[in-house]
């Protein structure tokens, strides 16, 4: 089938219109049939993307199910997936339905709730197929508008200041990657990926108004989406709109924004900054390892001193990220394939916790730490399920959590001693604010009035959670489930980058000619 | 000789024979009982035009010895004004009726005014163009005072007029500079003048001066002190028009004379332009930021959307005139489903125009609020809107023009100018509640807002409806 992957990118869109000229009236029926509509095209769009999993050839790393035709301007409209974004297409695909299943108690305008998150999957999915600059571009930066208005219309109390900040800044950090995109284009000729993948961007020290610029244009570029892909990982220090957005959006949006949106600045790099600027990532790697040291140990300390549980788990998902960060920047085979591995795991477990702030939030509607305790004499399956995805977060081994810590960890150490060993203090540091925020919530006696007749999980909430347990658990015990496919993909690139900076670097040729 | 010179004008011509024949017949026949039907003829003048232009093929020689010039590009702006104007005028039929200001002189007005624009983009001399220029004036003055009995729209009619008038003595001023030193009114004439080189003094003191006066007609900063003024205090369809058409006309016109006439010279003026450009997309975000009044921000986006296409111009690359055009194309589409809106924002059958007044409009009208949305993301310029592939051809125009810097600075500002355009969904989607607009709107506003959403929605699936190539014959048509 050689649309396979446009369809899967356009069903939930489809799906959305469809709800958008047909879903009429607030009645019980036709919001059940809304939402029974929408999980029908995520599970649909999730089982085609399982198509797209058994007709994927890992061995070859070149980019499969391709699709082409010829657009505006000289671009084109191109996808295609290889080993490196075709497990998050089955992120994306996977995860959606369960947040779609998460928001059945949505009853505020839920039409256009359903619209927006079908929508966004759409978006999401083509971010990781589109194989042409501009098209990429598109997809990432309408990313932002289902995403405004989530946080917008259905979020909490600060929600408008959340929104704001979040458009903005993202935004602000993209504009500077579409002029760098302009210039590649501009530069190529093209802004057809595969041949930008193999296009040599000058590195010749540049002088642009009267400072000397070591690595010329790639290190211009890199800096360019750098900007962009830091703001969406999202890097210390430009992490300040993630705690705001997270807080203030709907569990389902935090639980998107955490698992998938996310995990566009890393995969950018691994598209972008990492293979066509190879020489610039060699230059500023350092950079990066000491802001995602930093971020490791410093916004764990800042989780530690959080009163809200939402904002708790997004300060931990900026730690997470600087494992990503690092392990990418590490360039070799551990790093990176640690770094797509804890992407992924990141994506459910961060997800989960999500979720579960989500459960008792519907309950109590507050997410303050201390208006909760001793849930586990209630609530004894949430306690369960709370404390596995706690000790995922933590990285206990046996949990994807671990294996996506180590391999970065094990790849950095490989480069940078010092980095890696700031970088794992990190994980008592998770160790403690994880722990700490679950003993908080579950444990100790039920001593809070209004706590006394919460109820435990209902069979729905559990069906959400299993799939995500299941996931944890396999990816924890058998890893090369991921790792065989991302694999090849993966010393594909390692190769071609180090073979470039041999060729093109400056500073390893530099060090390689001291050391004759 | 002469009679192939009529036919390249044959356009015009007939337009204004149009105005005249219908001016008297409506006088003769009973005046305004017959002003909805002048709205409509004029309106399918206009379309008829458009279609006849579009049809036949573009002479490509100058006629009337070198005055008049009827080249691809005369005729890609041509048809964008017709069109535009025509929609324009049938949007604004309803407002008219209600508010008493329709008259059968109105659209008549507005046709004498596209005949001056239809000439100012066909100008091949100075003269031309001034006559042109202030043809389209003058009938843009008395529209803008229409509703006489109305303060704001007199003085907005007024201030047009001073400023208009100021604006226009810049520009005769720098054409008696420019024919003084070149020793011809002619465009052919004052680039063979010109040469190469450098300008001289005398020649670029007249460039600056006409480029003054042209930046007035764009509204670009720092000419742009009337346009707010002039939007908030005239009647709304008014506003509409002179958001559309006439920026198209003003922009043609500069394409014109810095290519066909200073196209020799390209270094003596782009940074002029350049400059231009910065400090009205600059303007145009920052100050659109505490606006309260909707049409008032329109006219600080339309100042800041004129800095985006002058990028295109300040280029100086056929290229960049490609851009341009494609830009003011979009802009239009997505002004004319702004003002569609706006037109329609009426309270107990008063029309209101504070952006506060929007609040909540998804609830009552959510087709209308979700047709905004797209527009407002539109002109923030987020894909896959088409607002957003305007701003990128302009922007690679300019970078590869070697001016980077500059594009640097167009996405700056438009992530600042982000911020008010994603304000209005704020309030529509999640303001506070207010007393709502009335929800009864003219079913041709509605139809027209849907179609210009689906435009800007879709355009870019379509390969923005293959415009492209259009407006590349266009660009290459000019001289440079």
């Amino acid at each position: 089938m050689s649309n396979l992957l446009s369809l899967i990118t356009f069903i939930p869109l489809v799906a959305a219109i469809i709800l958008a000229l047909l879903a009429r009236g607030d009645s019980e029926a036709s919001q059940s049939n809304v939402k029974y509509l929408a999980l029908a095209a995520t599970g649909f769009t999730f089982l085609a993307s399982l198509m797209l999993l058994s007709g994927f050839e890992p061995n070859d790393t070149g980019f499969q199910f391709v699709e082409e035709r010829s657009w505006l301007l000289g671009m084109q409209y191109k996808m295609g997936v290889d080993g490196i974004s075709l497990l998050f297409v089955l992120l994306t695909t996977f995860t959606m339905p369960l947040v779609i299943a998460a928001s059945w108690n949505v009853t505020h305008r839920l039409k256009e709730y359903m619209i927006a998150f079908l929508v966004l999957e759409s978006l999401m999915i083509g971010v990781f197929c589109a194989l042409d600059l501009v098209l990429f571009y598109m997809f990432f930066e309408a990313c932002l508008i289902p995403m405004f208005l989530i946080i917008g219309i259905w979020g909490g109390k600060e929600r408008i200041y959340a929104s704001f900040k979040f458009f903005l800044y993202t935004f602000l950090g993209s504009v500077l990657m579409l002029v760098a995109m302009v210039a590649m284009f501009a530069d190529a000729g093209t802004t057809d990926m595969v041949v930008l993948l193999s296009h040599n961007f000058g590195s010749d020290t540049l002088t642009v108004a009267g400072f000397h610029i070591i690595g010329g244009a790639q290190t211009l570029m890199w800096l360019a989406f750098f900007a962009s892909f830091a703001v969406k990982m999202p890097m210390w220090p430009v992490h300040t709109w993630l705690p705001d957005a997270h807080v203030q959006a709907p569990t389902a949006g935090s639980v998107v924004l955490a698992a998938i949106l996310l995990k566009m600045g890393g995969y950018g790099f691994l598209r972008f900054s990492l293979p066509m600027f190879p020489v610039a990532s060699d230059l500023l790697a350092p950079l990066v390892f000491w802001m995602s040291a930093i971020a490791i140990v410093y916004t764990s300390l800042v989780a530690l001193a959080q009163q809200d549980m939402k904002k708790l788990i997004a300060y931990s998902s900026v730690a997470h990220m600087g494992y990503v960060t690092m392990g990418i920047f590490a360039a070799n085979q551990q790093g990176i394939d640690g770094a797509i591995f804890q992407m992924l795991s990141h994506g459910f477990i961060s997800g989960a916790l999500f979720l579960c702030v989500g459960v008792i939030y519907d309950r109590m509607h507050t997410r303050e730490i201390d208006a909760y305790g001793g849930l586990v004499n209630r609530m004894p399956s949430y306690a369960l399920i709370f404390m596995f995805f706690t000790m995922a977060n933590v990285g206990l081994p046996g949990t994807s959590g671990f294996v996506g810590e180590f391999l970065t960890l094990m790849g950095i150490f490989q480069v940078n001693t010092w980095v890696a060993l700031f970088a794992a203090s990190g994980v008592i540091l998770s160790a403690a604010y994880a722990l700490w925020l679950y003993r908080r919530v579950v444990l100790g006696d039920l001593i809070k009035e209004s706590l006394k007749s919460i109820t435990d999980m209902a069979p729905r909430e559990k069906m959400i959670f299993a799939p995500l347990v299941a996931m944890t658990l396999i990816l924890g015990v058998y890893p090369a489930l991921i790792l065989d496919i991302i694999g090849p993909s993966v010393a594909a690139l390692v190769e071609t980058y180090h073979s470039n900076v041999a060729a093109h670097g400056i500073v390893s040729s530099a060090a390689s000619t001291a050391s004759h | 000789m002469i009679a192939s010179d009529f036919t390249t004008v044959l356009p015009e011509v007939l337009l204004s024979l149009y105005a005249m024949l219908a001016l008297v017949l409506f006088v003769y026949t009973g005046k305004d009982r017959h002003a909805g039907l002048s709205v409509w003829l004029t309106s399918g003048a206009f379309m008829l035009l458009a279609l006849v232009l579009a049809m036949g093929t573009p002479a490509g020689t100058a006629s009337f010895g070198g005055m008049f010039i009827d080249d691809s590009f005369a005729r890609f702006c041509k048809i964008v004004i017709l069109l535009s104007a025509a929609l324009v005028l049938v949007m604004g039929q309803d407002y008219a009726a209600k508010h008493d200001m329709l008259k059968f002189e109105y659209p008549l007005l507005v046709a004498l005014s596209v005949v001056g624009m239809m000439v100012m983009v066909s100008a091949g001399s100075l003269l031309t163009l001034y006559m042109g220029l202030e043809l389209q004036s003058l009938a843009l003055y008395v529209i803008a005072a229409f509703r006489r009995d109305s303060a704001k729209s007199t003085e907005a009619g007024l201030k047009y007029f001073v400023l208009g008038a100021l604006s226009s003595g810049l520009l005769l001023y720098g054409t008696s500079l420019v024919y003084g030193f070149a020793g011809t009114v002619e465009f052919s004439g004052i680039m063979a003048a010109t040469g190469t080189g450098d300008l001289s003094i005398g020649l670029l003191l007249g460039l600056v001066f006409v480029i003054a006066g042209m930046g007035f007609k764009v509204s670009a900063a720092p000419f742009h002190m009337w346009a707010p003024d002039v939007y908030e205090g005239a009647p709304t369809p008014v506003t509409a028009f002179f958001a559309t058409a006439p920026k198209m006309a003003a922009m043609g016109l500069f394409a014109r004379v810095v290519h066909d006439a200073f196209g020799g010279v390209t270094a003596d003026w782009h940074q002029v332009v350049a400059v231009l450009t910065v400090f009205s997309m600059f303007l145009g975000a920052v100050a659109a930021i505490g606006q309260k009044d909707i049409k008032r921000l329109m006219a600080y986006s339309s100042i800041a959307h004129m800095g985006f296409a002058l990028m295109g111009l300040a280029a100086g690359t056929v290229f960049g005139v490609q851009a341009m055009l494609i830009y003011m194309a979009i802009y239009i589409s997505m002004n004319i489903g702004m003002f569609a809106l706006i037109l329609s924002m009426e309270r107990d059958g008063r029309p209101v125009s504070d952006i506060a007044s929007l609040s909540m409009l998804s609830k009552g009208q959510a087709l209308k609020a979700l047709c905004v949305v797209f527009i407002m993301f539109s002109m923030a310029g987020v894909p896959p809107m088409i607002g957003f592939f305007g701003k990128f051809y302009v922007l690679r125009a300019a970078y590869e023009a070697n001016m980077a810097w500059l594009a640097i600075a167009g996405v700056v500002a438009s992530v600042i100018g982000a911020y008010y355009y994603i304000r209005i969904v704020y309030f529509m989607y999640f303001g506070a509640e207010s007393e709502p607009l009335d929800t009864q709107t003219p079913r041709r506003l509605t139809v027209i807002l849907v179609a210009s959403t689906a435009v800007i929605t879709v355009g870019a699936a379509f390969s923005l409806f293959g415009i492209e190539p259009l407006a590349q014959v266009a660009a290459e048509s000019l001289a440079n």
